[in-house]
C-alpha cells in the first residue's frame, strides 16, 4: 500500500453517505500559478490590489455570457438530492465538497451583490460579501471538484456545479489567482503543441522507437506516422499516449488497427496535444486558441478525416466545442462525422469486418469498464444517445471473452470520477485525489471480489494517470488500469508477420 | 367600503404589478443571455422533439429528481401536483367562464381534498430539512421561512374550507371587481381571521415570487443542460458575443 500523511478511506462492501463533517479538506489548495504563465495567458501576474472590484465585475460579465450561471444561481432551492452525488464528498465528509454547497460559495456572493434580496436582507438568504476568506475558500473548493457533472445529471433542473466551478475559476484567473498546474499546462499547449513541452525532435524521437517497439511485438512494420501530408486522418491524442504508461499501450493499439485497416494516418507535431485544459479554467478565448490550433494542423497536412485519441475532456471539447469554436470544419470530408472518436472509428471498422479480433488472445483477464465523466456526460458516440456506453463495451466484448460491468449505479450516466479530473491530475492535490477515488474504488472492489475482474479499461488519459496513482493506495494493483485500445490492440489479426 | 378592503385592494394591485414584472424581467434576462456553448448533459435527445419530451418529463414527473433521492420525490411531487390542483380549483374566484366553471366545479369536491395532501408534502420537506444533516448544513433562514409560508397559506386557506367557512360568493366579487377595475360596485372583503390570513400570505408570496428561489419555475426551462439538443457536431451553435472573437 502507498504511503500517505493523510487517512486513506476505508473500502466498505455497501457504500455509505457519511456524516457532514465541516472544515475537513480546508487545508487542499493546489500551488499558486508563477507571473509569468499568468501574463503569457493575459491574466494578471498576481492578485490584484482592486481584486474584489474586479471579482464582483467578472462576476457580472460572465452572468451576461453565460445562461447557465445565471439561471443556476438563480434557481437552485436546495432541495438537498444533489448532495451525496459527488465523489469527493463521499469521499472526504466536507460539506463544501456537496455540490450544492460548492455551488453557494458562489451563490452567496452572487446573492449579496446581484440580487434584491441579498442586497437587503443578507442574513435571511445567507448572503455574504467577498472577503478574503470567501476568495480563500473558492480556490480552496474550486479545486475540489472535477467537473465531472455527476450532480447535474440528479439534479432536478440539471444544474451543473462543474458551470459554476469553471466560472469560479474564470474570475480567480481575472483577479491574478490562477493554480499553476492548469495555467502552465496551457501555455506549453499554446506555445510548443502539447501539454508535455515535447518539442517536434523529442516527439519524432518517442514515436520511432514506439515503431522499434511494434516490430518488437508483432513482427510488422507498423508505423506511428507524423507530419504526413495527404494522410487520410489526422489523429490527435492527448500527449500522455506518448510515453505514460498505460497510456502508451492505447497508443500503439490505434497504431495497429490503422495498419490493420490499411488507412494511412498521420499525427501533428503542431497540434500533438488533444486535450485542452483552458475548458478547466472556463476560459472561451483560450480554449479557441488551442481548438484553432488543430483546425490550422488539419488544413496544413490536407487531411480528409478527423479522430480523437482516448481523453474524456478531450472528447467533450472535439466533441461539443470544436464546431462552435473552431469550424466550420467543411474542408473535411462530409462521409465522417467531425470529429471521430478513436472508438467509433474501431467500432465502424469491425462493423465492417475490416478488421477483425482473436478474442481468446485475452483469455488471461478478466475486464470491467470505467466510464469517463465528460464522456459518459457531456458527449456521445455514434449516432443514438448511450452510444458513448455501446460503443467501447461492444469492442470489449468482441476482443476478450471476460467482460462484467460494475454496478450500475455507478457507470453510465451514473459513473463516477475516477478522482483527478477537471484539471486537479497532480501531486499537490494527492489527498483530494485518493478521497475522491472512494466511490470508484468500491464499485472495483465489488467486481473484483464477486467477480474476479483482473483489469479496469478506460479511455481517458487522465483516468489512466490517476488510476496507476491511486489503485496502489487501495490495495490493487497499478498496472490494473489499462487502457481500451491495448485490450483492443491484443486481439488484433494483423496478417503474418514478413519475416 | 371597510378600511381592510380597500387595503387589500391596493395591496393586490401592488403585489400583481410586481409579481408580473418581476417575472418578466427576469424571464427576458434568461432569454437574452446567450448560451454560448453546447452543454447538454447526454445521453440526450438529439432531435427538438425529444428535447420537448424530456422537459416534459422534467416539469410533470420531476425525472431528475426522483432518480436521485426518493423520498424527496415522493414529498416534493405530492406537493407541486396538489399546488396545481388547488390553484385549479381557484379559478372559480376569478372567472365567469361557463366553460371553465363546467369542469372546476366537477372537480372541486374531489380536488379540495387535496389541501391536505399539500401540507404533509410540505411537511415531509421541512422535515428533510430539519433532520437530514446535508440538507440542513445548506438551508439559509429564508429556506425554512418559505416552507413555513407555503402551509400557513395551505392551513388557512384548508381551515377556511373546512372549518370557519367565509362567504366565498363575496371573495369572489371582490376579485372580479378588481379585475374589471370596476370599484363602484365592489363589496366588502369577509373579515374572517383565517381568509384574511390567507389573503394577506398570498400577497406576500407573489411579492417574493421573482426574487426568491421560486425562479426555480422558469429557470427549470432555461436550463441549457436540459433544454438542448444533442447535435454539436452536425450543426454549428455559435453565441453573438463569440462570433465577435472569430477573425
Ligand atoms: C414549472 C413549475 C414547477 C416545477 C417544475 C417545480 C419543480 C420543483 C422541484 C423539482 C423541486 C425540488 C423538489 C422539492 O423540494 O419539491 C421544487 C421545490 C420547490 N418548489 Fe417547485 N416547481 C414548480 C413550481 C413551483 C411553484 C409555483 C411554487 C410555489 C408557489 C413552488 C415551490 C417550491 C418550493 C417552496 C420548493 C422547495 C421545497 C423545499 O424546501 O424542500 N414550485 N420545485
Ligand atoms: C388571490 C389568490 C387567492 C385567493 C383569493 C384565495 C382564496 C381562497 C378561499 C376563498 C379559500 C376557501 C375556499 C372554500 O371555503 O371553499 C381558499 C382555500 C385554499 N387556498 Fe387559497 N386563495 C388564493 C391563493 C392561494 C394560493 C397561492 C395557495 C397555495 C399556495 C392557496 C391555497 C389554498 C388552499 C390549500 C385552500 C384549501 C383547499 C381548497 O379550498 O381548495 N390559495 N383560498
Ligand atoms: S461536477 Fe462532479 S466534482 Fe464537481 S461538484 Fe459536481 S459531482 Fe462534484
Ligand atoms: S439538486 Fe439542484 S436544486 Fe437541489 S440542492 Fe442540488 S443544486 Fe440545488
Amino acid at each position: 500500500m502507498a504511503k500517505a500523511d493523510f487517512e486513506i478511506p476505508e473500502l466498505k462492501e455497501f457504500p455509505e453517505v457519511p456524516p457532514v463533517v465541516p472544515g475537513t479538506m480546508a487545508h487542499s489548495q493546489p500551488f499558486i500559478a508563477k507571473p509569468e504563465f499568468q501574463e503569457s495567458l493575459n491574466f494578471p501576474g498576481e492578485l490584484v490590489d482592486d481584486w474584489h472590484d474586479k471579482a464582483i465585475d467578472a462576476m457580472g460579465d460572465l452572468l451576461g455570457k453565460y445562461r447557465s450561471l445565471q439561471v443556476y444561481l438563480d434557481s437552485c432551492v436546495k432541495c438537498g438530492a444533489c448532495t451525496d452525488k459527488c465523489h469527493y464528498y463521499l469521499g472526504t465528509s466536507d460539506p463544501k465538497n456537496m455540490p450544492v454547497g460548492r455551488q453557494d460559495l458562489l451563490r452567496k456572493v452572487y446573492r449579496r451583490y446581484y440580487t434584491f434580496a441579498g442586497k437587503y436582507f443578507p442574513k435571511l438568504v445567507g448572503a455574504v460579501d467577498l472577503t478574503k476568506e470567501v476568495l480563500d475558500d473558492w480556490y480552496t473548493y474550486y479545486h475540489q471538484c472535477s467537473q465531472c457533472r455527476r450532480c447535474s445529471v440528479f439534479c432536478p433542473y440539471g444544474i451543473d456545479t462543474a458551470e459554476i466551478s469553471m466560472a469560479a475559476r474564470e474570475i480567480m484567473d481575472t483577479v491574478g489567482l490562477g493554480s499553476k498546474y492548469n495555467n502552465e499546462i496551457i501555455v506549453k499547449a499554446q506555445t510548443i503543441g502539447n501539454n508535455l513541452g515535447l518539442p517536434e525532435p523529442a516527439l519524432v524521437d518517442t514515436l520511432g522507437g514506439l515503431e522499434e517497439d511494434l516490430l518488437d511485438d508483432t513482427g510488422l512494420e507498423i508505423k506511428v506516422p507524423v507530419d504526413v501530408h495527404g494522410a487520410d486522418v489526422l489523429l490527435v491524442t492527448p500527449s500522455a499516449d506518448f510515453f505514460a504508461e498505460p497510456h502508451i499501450d492505447g497508443l500503439m493499439g490505434y497504431a495497429k488497427v490503422f495498419h490493420a485497416a490499411g488507412i494511412s494516418w498521420t499525427l501533428s507535431s503542431y497540434a500533438s496535444e488533444a486535450a485542452n485544459f483552458s475548458m478547466f479554467i472556463g476560459s472561451y478565448a483560450n480554449m479557441k486558441k488551442q481548438a484553432e490550433r488543430i483546425r490550422k494542423a488539419a488544413l496544413e497536412l490536407g487531411v480528409k478525416r478527423l479522430v480523437v485519441g482516448e481523453c474524456g475532456h478531450a472528447w467533450r471539447v472535439a466533441y461539443s466545442f470544436w464546431n462552435t469554436l473552431a469550424g466550420p470544419f467543411d474542408f473535411l470530408d462530409p462521409n465522417y462525422p467531425v470529429p471521430q472518436h478513436i472508438v467509433e472509428f474501431t467500432h465502424q471498422l469491425h462493423t465492417a469486418g475490416a478488421i477483425k479480433f482473436d478474442k481468446e488472445r485475452n483469455d488471461g483477464k478478466v475486464l470491467t469498464f470505467h466510464d469517463s465523466c465528460n464522456v459518459s456526460r457531456a458527449s456521445r458516440m455514434g449516432d443514438k444517445p448511450g452510444g458513448q456506453y455501446r460503443l467501447p463495451r461492444d469492442l470489449l466484448r468482441a476482443s476478450c471473452n471476460n467482460f462484467v460491468d460494475m454496478p450500475r449505479e455507478t457507470i453510465f450516466e451514473s459513473t463516477y470520477c475516477c478522482g483527478g479530473g477537471g484539471g486537479l491530475l497532480t501531486d499537490d492535490l494527492m489527498e483530494v485525489r485518493v478521497k475522491g477515488a472512494l466511490p470508484r474504488m468500491e464499485a472495483l472492489n465489488h467486481v473484483i471480489q464477486e467477480n474476479g475482474v483482473t483489469h479496469m479499461a478506460a479511455i481517458c488519459a487522465i483516468c489512466k494517470t490517476q488510476f496507476a496513482k491511486v489503485l496502489p493506495y487501495y490495495g490493487m494493483g497499478m498496472d490494473q488500469i489499462i487502457s481500451l485500445h491495448q485490450v483492443v490492440g491484443d486481439a488484433l489479426v494483423l496478417g503474418t508477420p514478413n519475416q | 367600503m371597510s378600511f381592510l378592503t380597500v387595503a387589500f385592494a391596493a395591496l393586490f394591485y401592488a403585489a400583481t404589478l410586481l409579481l408580473v414584472v418581476g417575472l418578466a424581467r427576469r424571464i427576458s434576462l434568461y432569454w437574452r443571455t446567450p448560451a454560448p456553448l453546447k452543454i447538454p448533459t447526454t445521453p440526450a435527445p438529439v432531435t427538438q422533439g425529444g428535447v420537448v419530451l424530456r422537459m416534459f418529463r422534467e416539469v410533470v414527473f420531476f425525472e431528475s429528481l426522483f432518480k436521485s433521492t426518493k423520498w424527496t420525490w415522493l414529498f416534493g411531487w405530492v406537493f407541486h401536483m396538489a399546488l396545481f390542483a388547488v390553484l385549479f380549483r381557484h379559478l372559480r374566484y376569478f372567472t365567469e367562464a361557463e366553460s371553465i366553471m363546467a369542469v372546476v366545479t366537477f372537480v372541486s369536491p374531489l380536488f379540495k381534498y387535496l389541501a391536505f395532501a399539500m401540507i404533509i408534502g410540505l411537511l415531509g420537506l421541512w422535515g428533510r430539512r430539519l433532520f437530514v444533516d446535508r440538507v440542513r448544513y445548506i438551508s439559509a433562514p429564508s429556506d425554512h421561512l418559505m416552507l413555513l409560508l407555503l402551509l400557513l397559506i395551505g392551513i388557512s386557506g384548508a381551515m377556511t374550507t373546512f372549518v370557519a367557512h367565509t362567504d366565498v360568493v363575496m371573495v369572489k366579487a371582490f376579485f372580479r371587481s378588481l379585475m374589471t377595475f370596476s370599484f363602484s360596485d365592489m363589496p366588502n372583503l369577509p373579515n374572517d381571521p383565517f381568509i384574511v390570513v390567507h389573503l394577506l400570505l398570498v400577497a406576500v408570496l407573489m411579492i417574493i415570487f421573482p426574487i426568491s428561489k421560486l425562479l426555480h419555475a422558469p429557470g427549470v426551462f432555461f436550463s441549457p443542460t436540459r433544454n438542448q439538443v444533442d447535435n454539436p457536431r452536425e450543426q454549428r451553435h455559435i453565441a453573438d458575443w463569440a462570433r465577435k472573437l472569430e477573425q
